[in-house]
């Protein structure tokens, strides 16, 4: 076992995802401490080698590209060989991956075939007496959890926005390294066909400044209309709660939560959103929460900044045409 | 089709946070009076996704826990909405066991099954939240798995499954025997019939320990787990709201306009 911290950043079309730079950031922090490396490894088709470069400037020391046709598209079978065969050239201490539908698909097989521990959706990272201490929010966030990896060799997924991006520096130099893909698409068990993307008109909620959402408490999918006027005054990304999405109002691209999207606009409008806590866990980022709804004691308020106890159907059209008067000026 | 699905009993998720209670000393939660124990959240989801699967292509579901006696419940809500045989893994060595052990136990006692077409689990449980069980599963049967799905597709021993990803969905194809993890855009877990609730009344539940599933006593259970939790806590959440009071709804939205506006958010 070396001192080294393996990453696994991921590749969102021509860019290094953000997660990775989290990943870069908190993963050089782990190696310095444990007195090892940061190595990057990074899996994708064509220009993968090219872009894997940048994670230098993000602070790996040594990266690991893994360039094949096979890897264009995510497949588990595919993506755990590889990841694997690079897990056991660096045998690092520790091996990070995002929280990611990636990361979560691939850690713990990482983790179970090499016998590390497995901590999932960390919010925190610390070394305690030379072993990984991780912070989990557990219960969908209604309880806290601290737990330190028994083993000598640990595995973790990080939760994205959880922690700070990485200084990109482009004077940082590092050892630029290649991994042979010897994987067949006909040996394999799973192959990968396509992707849809959603093609969000307007922000990308997780990129938004603002975001106005609805729960179930708008009491129908006709509701988001007024939503969405409010949404484009701001240039807010619209979400909407898991109630929201599984009772057919808004597609479930548009949910954020704990399965869905996490947010970390400067104000969040949460609209008929009573605030469970597996809800909270995307939205908790957000700078400021604004909470409308009918009820005083729902849990949301808990979480806000500010609140306004009544039918949001007098509140949105009232605060739109407030934000119209202020955006004027 | 033969159709094996893991399930885990956890406390109720939709408890008020208010009521959700924790032993900083003991490192436990405590379970509200009054509050039974329900089916992890995205579990339903798998069940209700083998019944589909049954009923388009016939075959037989048989459903795993590993638990205590309160598990049985748990069991028969499984059997009650439709699922075959049902099996109970209890042993005081299973105890404490994490994620990894589970999914040794669970791969024990599948072994013990034999053969099957699709194993299929939940997402991730509404408790511990680790998402590893299922997947480490995989791995403990060397089995391929696909992750997060909304949507099963069978073409033979052939599967075309959607999986829901964060901007997105993707398409991927697998080969049986796998295992497949629901999410809750797959289905609309229907409620058990009374028929059904009678029926699985009628039907016993075999209880399979330590020696039936053959697994290394070691690496199951506290021993065997990989991480110790040091502390367990709730959350601070202050409540700093201030509620915006005005005399009409329409003037608490401007004089909240005006508090955005003055707190540089707006």
């Amino acid at each position: 076992m070396s001192n080294d911290v393996l990453i696994l950043a991921e590749r969102i079309n021509d860019r290094i995802s953000l997660v990775s730079s989290e990943l870069c950031n908190i993963g050089k922090n782990l190696a310095n401490e444990n007195g090892g490396s940061l190595v990057a490894l990074l899996l994708g088709g064509e220009g993968t080698k090219d872009l894997a470069k940048g994670l230098i400037a993000l602070g790996a020391d040594k990266v690991i590209a893994a360039e094949a046709n096979i890897l264009e598209g995510y497949n588990n079978a595919a993506y755990t060989q590889v990841v694997d065969t690079a897990y056991k050239e660096v045998s690092p201490s520790i091996f990070l991956t995002g929280c990611t539908s990636i990361g979560r698909d691939i850690a713990p097989r990482i983790a179970f075939r090499n016998n590390t521990s497995f901590a999932n959706d960390c919010t925190e990272l610390s070394l305690e007496d030379g072993k990984l201490s991780a912070v989990r929010p557990v219960y969908a966030g209604n309880a806290m959890s601290h737990v330190r990896s028994k083993t000598e060799t640990a595995t973790a997924t990080i939760r994205m926005k959880a922690f700070a991006l990485a200084d990109e520096d482009e004077g940082r130099s590092g050892e630029m390294g290649e991994i042979a893909v010897s994987v067949e698409e006909g040996d394999l068990k799973t192959s990968y066909v396509e992707t849809r993307q959603v093609e969000s008109e307007g922000v990308r909620l997780e990129d938004a400044e603002y975001v106005v959402s609805g729960g179930r408490g708008l009491g129908g999918p006709e509701n988001f209309e007024q939503l969405e006027k409010l949404a484009k005054l701001l240039k807010a990304a619209v979400g909407a709660s898991r109630a929201a999405v599984d009772a057919g109002w808004a597609p479930t691209h548009m949910q954020v939560g704990q399965t869905g999207k996490i947010v970390s606009p400067m104000l969040y409008v949460a609209v008929g959103i009573s605030g469970a806590m597996q809800h909270m866990v995307g939205a908790g980022p957000s700078k400021n929460i604004v909470a409308i709804n009918t009820d005083p004691d729902a849990p949301i308020f808990q979480r806000a900044r500010y609140g306004i106890v009544g039918d949001y159907k007098k509140v949105i059209p009232a605060l739109t045409e407030k934000f119209e008067k202020l955006l004027e000026n | 089709m033969d159709i094996i699905v893991c399930v885990k009993q956890v406390l109720d998720h939709d408890i008020p946070p208010r009521d959700f209670k924790v032993d900083e000393e003991n490192l436990s939660v405590v379970p509200p009076a009054n509050v039974s124990p329900i089916i992890s959240n995205f579990d339903e989801y798998a069940i209700e996704e083998a019944i589909l699967l049954k009923e388009a292509h016939g075959g037989k579901i048989t459903v795993l826990t590993v638990g205590g006696d309160s598990a049985k419940d748990l069991l028969k809500k499984c059997l009650a909405m439709g699922c075959d045989e049902a099996i109970l893994l209890q042993d005081e060595a299973f105890e404490n066991s994490d994620s990894f052990g589970v999914a040794r136990i669970l791969a024990g006692a599948i072994k013990k099954i034999g053969t099957f077409d699709i194993l299929l689990c939940g997402r991730i449980s509404s408790d511990w939240s680790q998402g590893a069980t299922s997947i480490a599963l995989a791995e403990a049967l060397d089995i391929p798995s696909a992750s997060q799905l909304i949507k099963i597709e069978v073409n033979g021993d052939t599967l075309r499954c959607d999986r829901v990803l964060e901007d997105g969905e993707e398409v991927v194809e697998i080969t049986t025997p796998c295992l497949l993890t629901a999410s809750n855009e797959i289905n609309n877990p229907r409620l058990p019939s009374v028929k059904g609730i009678l029926m699985a009344s009628r039907k016993q539940i075999p209880i399979w320990g330590l020696s039936d599933v053959d697994v290394d006593a070691t690496t199951v259970g506290s021993t065997g787990s990989t991480l110790e939790l040091t502390r367990l806590y709730k959350p601070d959440l202050s409540g700093n709201c201030e509620f915006i009071e005005a005399d009409s709804l329409e003037e608490a939205a401007d004089k909240l306009g005006d508090r955005l506006r003055e707190d540089k958010i707006i």
